[in-house]
């Protein structure tokens, strides 16, 4: 299978690696081939451009002061929450709370919405793929109110159960928290539907999109989901800033999250009456360059047409994963019918962390090991996988440095 | 291994050996070699408590200590790794316990392999050279222990 001239797509590759300046860089004197974009994503130079702008020209604390500085940043600000809610399809702004990142947001429902509503031997279903970050605040919740935690089975081609998953929903289960799209495995899970079953079952559905957000279009009023979180440095915004999405209602019902400035609207040592939404949830001052560029990175993303993008990146990870089959005793895991941007693949008689250890010498950048689900890892029986993942500015031309890379490592340690 | 040498002796004989290779390929095809020549670890030692487990790959280390002096086998899943504890072993296994702990191994520098001594999430040889000299911490204590209770005695 050769794909060498994506003629199919409105996409010049050329024009957008140059809008990164990091991908100019030498790794280990050669230059960077940048794999494990489902880490973290590189940044285009609007987006590094817009953090130092908000530094050189408009830093202020804000929604208080009433000079004009804390005027612009606050008017950025919220033009940020604006673009979110219209990226993700929120009904109104008051909808989109931001945080850290994806981790923060699934912590925040779970501390608040969480205690809140789970008690002793309610069941919280979460699948057999999800990352650490979407098991642990679940357990630590299942803990503290000695709920349950139950979990729907992983198939060998990388897809959930499905059968499984409709016998688990049941009259205790109060919520069903999932990964939109797996970070060690690329399936894309069958969100909708499974958001649909939960509901009739009476079940809350918190879906972890830090994967998808960047190679989906998210609409979360048609998914009806109750939460949805992502993270800002996954699709080529800045660390620290993430999003977390709660229907209005939902929100309005959940107590408040951390304490401090910003989330309140009144205090006496007697008491504190909290600010609306979505405020409450925004305790001290935020990350606001980080918000203001997010708003840049989705700005770039919906310049270059998310259509275009995801047929760059799907023609990517089919020709990637052609390719490397073509490898003797190689074997990708997770072959799910509907995947996204990444491979992930074992070589029997070679440690993933080998492999990385060689590719890294030839300035060839892909993620090893467990990638934060040890679970699925041991649901498949192997210490680890080596991942490749695509971004948008990735071309075919790196993925057979990749290939000629692993045949080098391999012949090194045969 | 020669047990004459003391630990600076053994570290210079590996930097020797390491200007010759020019390339990193050539560097980590004498690590690899290093790693499969590596004496096998009798499986009875791969146990969960002589593993140090990282993010990444798995390695047991086994201490063993006779007449004042410290020994170590080894063993990992992972290639690399096992050529860079192989390393490790030839130059602090059979010395005591005060050689191990007051040596500097400047020479990971000097080889260029200082890069696994960040890796702090993998199985880098941070993690393998602290779980080293604490095995040597500890017998010393024992040693200091036993010296005492017999002075006792006495």
């Amino acid at each position: 299978m050769i794909l060498t001239s994506p003629t199919y797509i409105d996409l010049d590759v050329g024009a957008v690696r140059q809008q990164f300046p990091i991908l100019n860089r030498m790794v280990k004197n050669k230059p960077l081939v940048y794999l494990d974009n489902a880490a973290t994503t590189q940044k285009p130079q609007a987006v590094i451009d817009t953090i130092s702008e908000y530094y050189s020209n408009f830093n202020a604390n804000i929604h208080r002061g009433i000079h004009s500085l804390a005027e612009e940043a606050t008017a950025a600000f919220e033009a940020s929450r604006i673009a979110v809610q219209q990226f993700i399809g929120a009904a109104c702004p008051e909808e989109v709370v931001f945080t850290r990142g994806t981790t923060e947001g699934i912590n925040l429902v779970a501390y608040t919405w969480g205690r809140a509503n789970i008690a002793a031997g309610d069941e919280i279903l979460i699948s057999g793929m999800e990352h650490h970050s979407n098991i642990v605040p679940w357990q630590m919740l299942c803990e503290e109110k000695n709920a349950v935690l139950k979990v729907i089975p992983v198939l060998d081609n990388g897809e959930l159960s499905m059968i499984d998953y409709y016998n688990l929903l049941g009259p205790k289960t109060k919520m069903v928290a999932l990964a939109h799209v797996s970070n060690a495995l690329g399936t894309v899970n069958q969100v909708k539907a499974m958001i649909k079953a939960a509901h009739q079952a009476g079940a809350v559905v918190l879906i972890d999109g830090a994967q998808s957000a960047v190679h989906l279009d998210i609409d979360v009023q048609r998914l009806d989901c109750d939460f949805f979180a992502f993270s800002g440095h996954k699709l080529y915004g800045p660390t620290g800033i993430g999003v977390l999405f709660g229907k209005k209602d939902m929100l309005e019902n959940m107590p408040v999250f951390q304490g401090g400035g910003e989330m309140i609207k009144e205090v006496t040592f007697e008491r504190t009456i909290y600010n609306e939404l979505p405020y409450k949830f925004e305790a001290g001052t935020p990350n606001i360059a980080g918000a203001i560029a997010l708003k840049t990175a989705l700005d770039f993303l919906n310049g270059l047409g998310r259509d275009n993008i995801r047929k760059h990146e799907a023609a990517l990870l089919a020709y990637a994963t052609a390719q490397l089959e073509l490898i003797p005793n190689l074997t990708v895991i997770g072959k799910a019918r509907e995947k996204c941007s990444l491979v992930s693949f074992v070589i029997k008689g070679a440690h993933p962390q080998d492999i990385g250890v060689l590719l890294d010498n030839q300035g060839i950048a892909v993620r090893t090991g467990h990638h934060c689900a040890q679970p699925l890892m041991e649901r498949f029986g192997i210490p680890g996988t080596v991942r490749a993942s695509f971004a948008v500015y990735n071309t075919f031309e790196e993925i057979d440095a990749l290939i000629a890379g692993l045949w080098k490592a391999l012949k090194m340690l045969s | 291994m020669t047990m004459e040498k003391d630990i600076l002796e053994i570290e210079s004989d590996f930097v020797e050996s390491f200007s010759f290779l020019d390339t990193w390929e050539e560097k980590y095809e004498y690590i690899i070699e290093l790693g499969k020549k590596l004496p096998p670890l009798e499986v009875q030692y791969k146990t969960e408590d002589r593993k140090i487990r990282g993010c990444q790959s798995t390695v047991w280390l086994a201490p063993f200590y006779n007449d004042g002096k410290v020994f170590f086998k080894a063993d990992s899943d992972a290639m690399i790794v096992k050529g860079l504890i192989s390393i490790l072993i030839a130059v602090l296994s059979g010395h005591t316990p005060d050689m191990i702990i007051n040596a500097s191994l400047d020479f990971i520098e000097k080889i260029g392999m200082h890069a696994h001594l960040a890796q702090t999430r993998s199985n880098g040889l941070r993690a393998m050279v602290k779980q080293m000299k604490d095995y040597a911490i500890a017998y010393k204590e024992m040693h200091e222990q036993e010296n005492y209770q017999w002075n006792k005695k006495r």
